[in-house]
This record gives structure tokens, C-alpha cells and sequence, in this order.
């Protein structure tokens, strides 16, 4: 079975080339479907997908970047969000310009067709070893991405939204989300990506977001999951750091059926900062599963990392969170902590925080821990009569906190507090 | 910091001591391996059916295996064809003093500080030596059996406790469970055996020490120990091999089995030869190491010194199968110039209210690398399992590399698991402080460097205890990077 979906793509690949479209991005797209095609979807053989098993999302047959017949109506839904910004519509893994607001100041969002080339061809996928096949063949297939360009010195105050919208209503799909970020020399902005489908099929998305900073660049990413039990969401970031530059990751998992979420970040110049926070509130059957790499190839870096679950129903959780300090990046500073919590007798949690450190002068540190909620601070507030199920809830949300706490921007923090709180309910 | 990278370099370059070979007739097989060679080795063993058998299965398996690439250890394709599979000193049949032993063989012991003779019955250790492929002697023997302790070679155990090893022999460690165990399981040549019955309480450390002699041969020897209800043995092994060219294999399997309220504690101070300077030579130590805590209340630890060998992958673990049970794994594992390093430890919880802990110190300097692989799991049914795993690492120059590979899966919502983890240099003001006090910046690294072993170190018994501290000094004292 799982060779069906692999072939079909790959024969997909070959009847696009015909299309005019192809010739965009095209040496490094064979690359990439070459690179695909040798690899093979991950199974569990792989180190790096040891729990997760994408075999079940597989065998299934998708409608390979099919038209989606959403409304206006659909659409206002689909895309609601309390927040002033920019909204960048995908739907089943095509930009679309008509439905998004592109007209922003500072920045300039375009289809990579109609966009800078030079600056999609000297950044999209450059230099990316394909070592996860996911990563290739969304990059196979990336025609129909956009880029984020901020231009230099430019503070883009509105948060920038992507949405990854399926249309599952009548077949399951695949969708390929491609976006290539630039942020100039010394300007910020903030992006945002939420996934969210309609219908009851499965949708089953492969993302991929290349971001680029530039000397002095502030970048602040927040992906927010939290989609219809049936979609399946992998994940893939790559932040480069040039000189100076800080990042600021925050990936918050809460409704959804099978994520995965690769997060690799290059620090590769001196003087740069990377935060990377996640939190995943899982119930169910769902399974999510957070790696992260962050290479600390140039000294005087700083890696600062926190991720926390909690556990609910027969979930599962894994965390595998990679520092790699190599010989180069004396005096990097890298810290790094997974917590999680188990709240029923089914759920369970793998996680492997790693170090590979090939510098002497650092000061690296990771922790991890594996338990229930304290029983101290539920008696302490049982005594004071508060019911068990609400205690529950007023921990749950003490845990979560220490994540939200470090979302920087107003009113997304308090949208996601509140689903959160809805969440809980 | 020039001054202290001189003397880095000085004790980089300093000798391996044991290195000597011992001029003594063997008895050994020609290279290569093949269902012949189990069939001569066990032959030789005067080995019962069921055993050879069973090697033979092992060694079909074997065949069918890969070599496993996983480890984070980088080295030649062995040719398990040149090795040689059996070599034994040529000896008497039978010993029955120590006065018999070939005074080469007493000699060599002698210089390794491990005195074979019952003078040694003040310090109360009872040693059993292996040279090359079989055990030479076993010290104490009477007054352990007058306590029903079976303390034997391996290969008098087949003989003359065959219910007893056939009983347990691949029970904790199957001959399937990796390329080197199947590898051992089928051309183990001797080993030791222990037996503690029940309630008795091993009045002596029980030790063996292994020496690889002679050119090309492997060693592979198996080591089986039980302790029976309500006992206890605190035992000890000790390791080392001639300085030779050449890259030479141990691929050793050692399996404990505690039963309800025993307790085992296994420490071992590994100081296989590492190579020279320039990484040539060595020996590649491939060891499978497991207990089974397979009563409730037993407990399994292990404790461990890694100084030798060229290339280390090594996991000494524990089966928490028993309620309460609890395992503990304390390990110093140093590596210099190309040593590398692939250890760590498992913890599998199974029972109820099981506990584990783990404490791991890794020192990498030159251009070494020392990598912690650990598993810890807790199995559905392991109701209030607690771990707490801590693993440091310490850094001496920029040309090593320390790697940390924990893995944590969690199934209980009841059980408790923390680990962390930390990685850094001899910190310049921890030194500064010491200068300041008038100790030089030598004796100051071996003063921290024991410092932070100290917490290992202190499991050990007194005399291995010195030893390590000795053998750590040797290796690194002064490094800073």
C-alpha cells in the first residue's frame, strides 16, 4: 500500500514538468524528487520517526492538489481569527492571491511565480540536505509557494497569518504548503501559521517554511494546531541565522489527529539567539510528535528551548529535541527542557532530549521529566474546596501558562488562551 | 593556557602500564571461525550435548545477523575470520594448589597487583582469573562452598552444576538479543559462575580479572552470577591487555539474575589497552551486560570505571521485573586521544513501584569521543516506577566530542521519570580558586576531576576505589582545553 501514495506523486511530478509552471525552482525540485524518490516515505526504521508511524496516513489515496470549492461564506469561517493581521490563504496546499491580503507595508507577500526569482532561487531549499524525505518532496512539488519578503530596516507590527486550509468535504486530501520567509537586514516581523480543514475526510498536509534572517533580522513564529481529528499535519521548519539575528519559535498543539513537527533551526553566524516554546495539550487518540534541531555551528550563540505536554486519553507524545554544537561555536550557551505530564493510564510519552557537543567551552544543559500532576498542590487545593475536577483544570492551566506566558503578542495570547480554555472544558 | 595545554600533552602522551606480554605457551586454534570451530571449542570444554547444541544455534543465528551501525563509534570492518577463537595457556590438567600454576602465569598476575595467593585472604577478595580465553584459577574456593557459594570458571560449572547453568545461561541476555551476544553465545570459552544460595550473605568481594595475552585472539568470555533469596554478593571485575599494533576484539556477555530481596552489585573497572596516541591498536570491547531483578524487592547495581579500549559499546542494564524492584547504574567513562565511547545504561520497568537511577560522568579529551546512549521505560503495568537519571559530561580541548542519547518512554501515568543533563568544561574560576590557594593547575584539574567522579567513585569498594582514582589520574589530571 504504501508504495501507492509514492508512486502516484512521483507520477504527478512527471505530468506537472510538462506544464508551463515547471520551470520554476526546476534543478532544485528534481533534486528533491530524486532525493524523495531514494528515500521513500519515513517508517519506523528511521531513527527519526521511531514513533511516529505515518503508515496509516499513507495507505490511504488523496486527491493530489485538487480545486477546492469553498465559499465566501466557508472561507470567512475557516480564516476567523480575533486578531488584526495580514491573511495569507492557502487552500489544499495552493497559495491563493485573491483571497489574501497582500497589500502590507514593509513586506511584500507574492506567489513565487510572480515574485522576486532571485530571491526564491537563492533561498528557497538552498542547500538543505535532504535527510527527511518530507522535506523533499514538499519541495518537489513547490510551485505553488509564496514568499514573505520584508524589506530591510521594516518593522511589520500586524502579524502575518498563513492559513493552510482542506477541503475534505468530498475526498481526502494532500496538501503542500510551501513558504519561504526573507526578513531584510534589521527588520522584524511576526508569522503566524494555523492549519484548518472542513468536511470529514482526511487531510493529510506536508509543510514546509524556509525562513531566512538577515544580520540583525527578529523573526517570531507561532504555529498554531489545532484542526478536525481527522487531519494529519507534518511540519517542516528550517530557520537560518545570519549575524545577530533572533528567532523566536512557539509551536502550540492542540486539536488534531497525527502531527509531526520538525523544527531546525542554523544558527550560523556569531551573536545569534534562537527561543523555541511548544506545548502540546493532547486527548484522544491523537498523536504529536515535536522534533527539534537546533545547530549551533558559530560561537557566541544562544539556544533557549522549552517544550510541555500534557497527556490525556490514549495519546501519545514524543519529543526529541537535538543540540549539535560543533567545533567552531566556542562559548555557546544552549539550554533545553521537556516536560510533561501524564493524566490518564493509557497516554504515554517518549522523549529524548540529545546533545552531540564537539566544542569544549560551553555551557550546555538539558532536562526532561515524565510525571503526573503534584499531588501536594491538588490536596492544597481540595482542602480549600475546590472540586477535584476543576483543581485538575486549574493545574492543567498553571502548566500551560509557563509556555503562554512567553507569547509575546497581546491578543494571540489571549485568543490562545482562550481556546485553551475551551479546550479544557 | 599554554601551560596547561603542555601539560595535556604530557598526559596525553603518558604510557599504558599494563602493557607487557607474558611469555607462556598457548594452546590456541588456528584463525577463522566456522561451525568447526564451536564444535572445537566445546569439544575441548568436554561439554555436555544440550551446550553445543546450543552454541551451534547460536551460531546459525548469528550468521543471519548484522553488525549493528547504530553505535556513535566509527571504526575498521572486522574480519571475524582472523581472529582467533580459542587460546589457552598450556597447563596441567588439573590444579590442585596455586603452586602449580606456571610461575610466567603468577608472575604476570603479580604485576598486575592481583596476587593469586592466599596471602591475599586479608584483603578477603576471592579472585578468579582469565588469561586469553579460560580461567586459571580461582582463588577461596573451600572456604566459599563451606557457605554453599558456588564460585567456579565457567567451564567446571558446565561439569559439575550443569542444571544450574543450563537453567539460566541466555536467560537475561537471549542468544538473539545482538550480533555480539549471538557472536558470544556461540564461542564463549570460559567465564566465571557464581551462585549465592538463599539468606547467605557473601562474606567476601568475589572478582575476576581478565587479561587478553596472546596476539589476535578474541576473548570472549560469559559470566553468569545468581543470587538466590535474601543474598548478597558485591562483585568485582578487572580487565587488561598487552600494548599491541593490531586491534584485538572482546565481545563479553554477563548476566545476573536476582531473586526476592537479593542483591547484587556488580563494579568493574575496564582498562582494556586504548590504543596508542595516534589511535592504532586497541581493543574493541563489545560487552552485553543485563540483570533481571525477577523477584520483588531485589536490587541490581551496577557500577563501572571506562578508561581502556580503543572502541566501547557497552549498556549495562537491568529488567525491573520484580515489584520494588531497583536497579542503579553509576558509571565514569573516560576516553583520550581516538577513544571512543558508546555507553550507558537500560532501565526497564515492568514492576510495580520500581526505582532506578542513574548517574553517568563522561570525560572526553584529545580527540576522543564519548557518547551516553541510555534507555529508561516504563511498562504499562510499572504502577509508581520512579527513575532519575542525571548525566554529565566534561569537555579538555576542543578536538573531543561528548554526545548524550537519552531515551524516555513513558506508559504510566502513575511513575515518575526526570532526567538531566549537562555538558561543559573545568571551569577557569573553579581553577583560579585553586591557584589562588596555592595548588598548581595540574593538581587542581585532578582534584576537580575527582570531584566530579566522586559521587561514581564512591560506589565502589575501598581497593577499586583506589584504583580508579589512580587509573583517572593517569588519564587526565591537569587536562584543561
Amino acid at each position: 500500500m504504501t508504495t501507492e501514495l509514492k508512486e502516484s506523486l512521483i507520477q504527478h511530478f512527471n505530468t506537472l514538468e510538462k506544464t508551463p509552471s515547471s520551470a520554476l525552482l526546476v534543478d532544485t525540485r528534481k533534486e528533491a524528487i530524486s532525493a524523495f524518490q531514494e528515500l521513500g516515505f519515513p517508517t519506523t526504521k528511521h531513527e527519526e520517526w521511531k514513533y511516529t508511524n505515518l503508515k496509516n496516513t499513507i495507505a490511504k489515496t488523496y486527491a493530489i492538489e485538487s480545486a477546492a470549492t469553498f465559499s465566501a461564506e466557508d472561507i470567512k469561517t475557516l480564516t476567523a481569527l480575533p486578531i488584526d493581521c495580514y491573511k495569507v490563504i492557502f487552500v489544499n496546499g495552493i497559495f491563493s492571491p485573491s483571497l489574501s491580503t497582500i497589500d502590507a507595508a514593509g513586506v511584500t507577500i507574492e506567489p513565487f511565480q510572480t515574485s522576486n526569482q532571485e530571491v526564491v532561487k537563492n533561498y528557497f531549499a538552498k542547500n538543505l540536505p535532504y535527510n527527511d524525505s518530507m522535506v523533499a518532496l514538499n519541495v518537489a512539488f513547490a510551485t505553488a509557494g509564496t514568499l514573505i519578503h520584508v524589506k530591510a530596516k521594516q518593522h511589520v507590527a500586524k502579524p502575518i497569518v498563513c492559513f493552510y486550509l482542506s477541503d475534505v468535504r468530498s475526498a481526502n486530501v494532500f496538501a503542500q504548503p510551501s513558504v519561504l520567509v526573507v526578513v531584510e537586514e534589521a527588520a522584524s516581523a511576526t508569522v503566524v501559521e494555523l492549519n484548518r480543514s472542513l468536511g470529514s475526510n482526511t487531510a493529510f498536509t506536508n509543510a514546509f517554511t524556509h525562513a531566512i534572517l538577515k544580520k540583525e533580522a527578529y523573526l517570531e513564529q507561532y504555529k498554531i494546531q489545532n484542526d478536525i481529528d481527522n487531519s494529519n499535519f507534518v511540519h517542516n521548519s528550517q530557520i537560518v541565522h545570519e549575524g545577530k539575528s533572533n528567532s523566536y519559535t512557539t509551536t502550540i498543539t492542540l486539536n488534531g489527529g497525527l502531527v509531526r513537527n520538525n523544527l531546525n533551526i542554523t544558527l550560523g553566524a556569531e551573536h545569534c539567539e534562537a527561543y523555541l516554546n511548544g506545548l502540546y495539550l493532547e486527548k484522544g487518540a491523537q498523536h504529536v510528535d515535536n522534533h527539534t534541531l537546533v545547530d549551533h555551528a558559530m560561537p557566541n550563540c544562544y539556544s533557549n528551548e522549552l517544550y510541555k505536554g500534557i497527556l490525556d486519553g490514549k495519546s501519545t507524545g514524543v519529543f526529541n529535541g537535538k543540540i549539535w554544537v560543533r567545533k567552531d561555536a566556542q562559548k555557546t550557551n544552549a539550554f533545553q527542557s521537556n516536560k510533561n505530564i501524564l493524566l490518564s493510564k493509557e497516554a504515554s510519552v517518549h522523549t529524548k532530549p540529545q546533545l552531540e557537543i564537539f566544542a569544549d567551552d560551553v555551557k550546555c544543559s538539558h532536562g526532561a521529566t515524565t510525571g503526573q500532576l503534584d499531588p501536594e498542590a491538588m490536596f492544597y487545593l481540595r482542602a480549600r474546596g475546590v472540586g477535584e475536577d476543576k483543581a485538575k483544570k486549574m493545574l492543567v492551566h498553571a502548566i500551560a501558562f509557563d509556555v503562554l506566558d512567553k507569547v509575546k503578542h497581546d491578543e494571540l495570547r489571549a485568543y490562545l488562551e482562550q481556546e485553551i480554555e475551551e479546550r479544557l472544558k | 593556557m599554554s601551560d596547561s595545554n603542555k601539560i595535556l600533552e604530557e598526559i596525553t602522551s603518558s604510557e599504558y602500564k599494563w602493557g607487557f606480554v607474558t611469555d607462556i605457551d598457548n594452546d590456541s586454534l588456528p584463525k577463522g571461525l566456522n561451525e568447526d570451530t564451536v564444535r572445537y571449542i566445546s569439544a575441548k570444554k568436554n561439554e555436555p550435548e544440550w551446550l553445543l547444541e546450543w552454541r551451534l544455534d547460536a551460531f546459525r543465528k548469528w550468521l543471519k545477523m548484522e553488525e549493528p551501525i547504530w553505535p556513535n563509534v566509527t571504526y575498521p570492518k572486522i574480519d571475524f575470520q582472523d581472529i582467533i577463537y580459542y587460546s589457552a595457556p598450556k597447563q596441567k590438567v588439573t590444579l590442585n594448589s596455586l603452586d602449580e600454576i606456571d610461575p610466567e602465569l603468577r608472575a604476570t598476575f603479580e604485576k598486575l597487583g592481583i596476587s593469586l595467593d592466599e596471602q591475599k585472604r586479608m584483603t578477603g577478595v576471592a579472585v578468579d582469573a582469565v588469561i586469553d580465553s579460560v580461567s586459571i584459577t580461582t582463588t577461596f574456593k573451600v572456604k566459599l562452598s563451606e557457605l554453599g557459594i558456588i564460585f567456579c570458571s565457567m567451564s567446571e560449572a558446565v561439569q559439575e552444576h550443569p542444571e544450574l547453568v543450563r537453567k539460566y545461561l541466555g536467560s537475561v541476555v537471549p542468544v538473539t538479543d545482538n550480533y555480539y551476544a549471538a557472536l558470544n553465545s556461540a564461542v564463549f570459552s570460559d567465564g566465571s559462575f557464581c551462585y549465592i544460595p538463599k539468606g547467605v550473605r557473601s562474606p567476601m568481594e568475589l572478582s575476576t580479572y581478565f587479561r587478553i595475552n596472546a596476539a589476535n585472539t578474541g576473548q570472549f568470555e560469559r559470566t553468569l552470577l545468581i543470587a538466590d533469596e535474601s543474598s548478597y554478593v558485591s562483585y568485582l571485575e578487572g580487565c587488561t591487555a598487552p600494548v599491541r599494533d593490531e586491534n584485538q576484539l572482546h565481545a563479553a556477555v554477563v548476566e545476573l539474575v536476582a531473586m526476592e530481596k537479593a542483591e547484587i552489585k556488580y563494579s568493574t573497572v575496564q582498562n582494556w589497552y586504548p590504543g596508542d596516541k595516534n589511535g592504532k591498536g586497541g581493543i574493541y570491547n563489545f560487552v552485553t551486560k543485563r540483570g533481571i531483578c525477577a523477584g520483588d524487592y531485589a536490587k541490581i547495581s551496577w557500577t563501572q570505571v571506562e578508561t581502556g579500549s580503543a572502541v566501547t559499546w557497552k549498556y549495562p542494564s537491568c529488567i525491573l521485573k520484580g515489584d520494588h524492584s531497583i536497579g542503579e547504574f553509576y558509571s565514569v567513562a573516560v576516553t583520550n586521544n581516538y577513544q571512543q565511547a558508546d555507553t550507558g545504561t537500560k532501565m526497564i520497568h515492568i514492576g510495580k513501584n520500581t526505582k532506578s537511577r542513574i548517574v553517568s560522568k563522561g570525560i572526553s579529551a584529545g580527540h576522543s569521543h564519548n557518547s551516553y546512549r541510555g534507555l529508561v521505560k516504563v511498562m504499562k503495568r510499572a504502577e509508581g516506577a520512579r527513575n532519575y537519571s542525571q548525566c554529565d559530561s566534561l569537555l579538555m580541548g576542543d578536538q573531543c566530542g561528548a554526545h548524550t542519547f537519552p531515551y524516555i518512554e513513558v506508559e504510566n501515568n502513575t511513575s515518575t521519570v526526570e532526567h538531566e543533563a549537562t555538558t561543559s568544561k573545568i571551569g577557569e574560576d573553579q581553577i583560579f580558586y585553586c591557584n589562588q590557594r596555592g595548588i598548581a593547575t595540574e593538581k587542581a584539574v585532578a582534584l576537580i576531576v575527582n570531584g566530579y567522579c566522586k559521587e561514581v567513585l564512591n560506589q565502589l569498594p575501598m581497593e577499586f576505589a583506589v584504583e580508579a582514582q589512580k587509573l583517572l589520574a593517569i588519564s587526565l589530571e591537569g587536562s584543561v582545553g
